[in-house]
């Protein structure tokens, strides 16, 4: 069983909801940072860190030897990872997606590939929860790679807890990616419910089963809950705008430790969550992304 | 012509608060929303569409079933795990051309997909660029450099000599297309363990493209020991904080009205510190308005 947790709109309590929920359960679980590029989980977890390992993508490497300046990879390449000028050519390594044409269209096979390291894995244990995290490197543009990488420790008999990256484009529909179920962590006010909508247009695309999660209820408008009740959107969980919670978290505490009684909500979410999950499966609307996935 | 983009590594810092509210007190300045994925920068401003067109991203590939041998060779080719049987995953499909290239056949041809859209508006507080990537889409990156392009056409048409940007959270591609060829990145952080941590990474990326960077502490009051270590490190750095703003329903309530801050609840204590964040800001520019001199 896979949730993922994810809001489109940044700093809406992602993190949060991941952790609690996976610290309130009492059952083994593993819990995946995807925000691979601003990662926050492990500031609430503080596991002890077990391994450590580097993720690499093949970059083309150029024999000037054997390159006779044709042109033909750069004319290739759709991200413009490389570029001939004159008689040298260059790549431009923070560009390439690893797609290897370069490598299959050079007529005079001078062009091998080199692994480049773009981020790193973290894993770690802390009670009952395996802790799993990317880190990409500073100054690469893109987290996709490193986000398939913390997804390849899923382990399909467990139940496995996905910390969703902000925004509504690739990372985050690579992140929800094969889950069963999606929580929506949104703020009662314009700027939550905006992009809540966006996050529903995306979820109901790749056909994600979902419900929402108010988190500062009490702020703001009442306009999520009318919106969510016209698009029967259920609010599986509202956690209030209290100075309490905030404080927990500015220190990198997660609030259900400190307030037990959170522990059974969370508990009771997943329940909830698990129920929802199952009764979509059985009515036939799965997470296929296309049709043949 | 002067360029400041407004980041701050964890989302829902405050960064579209600030940026709405600095291109109030500018009067007139061109603003570009580089969070081309989760935009709500048009929800205080409300820009009056004046152009706008396609975006196309990356392309996608297509099998022409009738020639298809099915040879299997494109699905071997493909580094993206995006061919399944005579299928594309449209999602996972990165347009790079590898199976167009293998096929024996010339069953696969690549076809431009519109990505989004880009606009070019007209505010109350000037000239407007933004854009709205398609949920799911790629490319972000390459749609920032867009809208920054438009900006910077806006502010030669008409004579203006400060552009202010909004910028995505994070740290990866459409975050560096935000802040390449900037003047200065203004990161806003909150002092939380996140924050904190986030401000770090944000810091370092800056630091990476050689940019001057300043930090805003938003809500600073809701952990005045994490602001006071937050302080201690930029001093530690050399950066320069602009302002500490407090935390201040005013904020909230301003954004359910559909205002920047400074408009909606002038004399509040939020907007006292934003305006003192503004005058720390133009300093570092060296402008004295959005009006070139």
């Amino acid at each position: 069983m896979i949730v993922s947790v994810a809001s489109g709109k940044g700093g809406t309590g992602k993190t949060t909801v991941a952790v609690n929920l996976a610290l309130s359960l009492e059952k083994d679980v593993q819990l995946l940072d995807c925000d691979v590029e601003e990662p926050n989980v492990h500031i609430f977890i503080r596991p002890r860190i077990d391994e450590v390992t580097p993720v690499y993508l093949p970059t083309p490497k150029i024999d000037e030897g054997l390159c006779d300046h044709c042109g033909k990879c750069s004319e290739f390449c759709e991200f413009h990872a490389i570029a001939v000028v004159g008689n040298k050519a260059i790549v431009f390594p923070e560009l390439c997606h690893g797609c290897g044409g370069c490598v299959l269209v050079c007529p005079k096979k001078a062009i091998a590939e080199e692994n480049r390291q773009v981020g790193v894995i973290k894993k770690g244990v802390m009670g009952n929860i395996e802790l799993v995290y990317g880190e990409l490197n500073v100054g690469e543009p893109m987290p996709v790679p490193v986000i398939r990488e913390v997804k390849t420790s899923i382990d399909p008999n467990r139940t496995t807890i996905i910390d969703v990256p902000p925004g509504t484009s690739c990372p985050v529909i690579e992140s929800i990616h094969g889950s069963d179920y999606c929580l929506l962590v949104s703020e009662p006010t314009p700027f939550g419910l905006h992009d809540m909508k966006l996050m529903v247009e995306i979820l109901k695309e790749i056909k994600v089963p979902f419900g929402v999660v108010v988190n500062r209820a009490g702020i703001g408008d009442r306009k999520i809950y009318d919106y969510c009740r016209a698009e029967n959107i259920p609010i599986l969980l509202e956690i209030p705008f209290e100075k309490r919670i905030a404080e927990l978290y500015s220190v990198g505490i997660p609030f259900a430790m400190e307030i037990p009684e959170w522990k059974n909500r969370f508990r009771s979410l997943l329940s909830n969550v698990m129920e929802r999950a199952s009764a979509s499966t059985a009515s036939g609307s799965r997470r296929e992304l296309v049709k043949g996935t | 012509m002067k360029q400041a983009t407004i980041v701050s590594g964890k989302g829902g810092t405050g960064k579209t608060t600030i940026t709405a509210s600095f291109a109030a007190l500018a009067r007139r300045v061109v603003v570009a929303d580089c969070d081309v994925d989760a935009a709500v920068l048009h929800l205080l401003l409300d820009p009056q569409v004046v152009t706008e067109q396609e975006f196309k991203g990356s392309r996608l590939a297509s099998i022409d079933t009738a020639r298809c041998v099915e040879c299997g060779l494109c699905q071997r080719a493909c580094r993206f795990d995006a061919i399944r049987g005579l299928e594309i995953d449209p999602v996972l499909c990165e347009g790079c051309g590898v199976c167009a290239y293998v096929c024996p056949v010339g069953a696969i041809s690549l076809r431009e997909r519109i990505a989004g859209r880009l606009y070019i508006s007209e505010t109350r507080f000037g000239p407007m660029s933004h854009a709205r990537l398609y949920a799911t889409e790629a490319n972000s990156g390459k749609l920032v450099a867009l809208v920054r392009h438009e900006a910077r056409r806006l502010a030669d048409r008409e004579g203006l000599g400060l552009i202010l940007a909004d910028g995505p959270p994070g740290i990866g591609c459409p975050v560096i297309a935000s802040l390449t060829g900037a003047d200065i990145a203004i990161i806003v952080t909150e002092p939380t363990m996140s924050g904190f941590h986030d401000l770090r990474r944000a810091l370092s990326l800056a630091h990476h493209f050689k940019m001057t960077s300043s930090v805003i502490v938003n809500v600073w009051d809701i952990n005045q020991e994490n602001t006071r270590r937050i302080s201690q490190f930029c001093e530690q750095e050399g950066i320069k904080v602009l302002a500490r703003i407090p935390f201040d329903p005013k904020v909230t309530e301003a954004m359910v009205a559909g205002k920047p801050v400074v408009e909606y609840s002038p004399d509040c204590m939020a907007s006292a510190e934003i305006r003192v964040a503004w005058d720390g800001a133009r300093d570092l520019l060296g402008v004295s308005s959005g009006r070139r001199e």
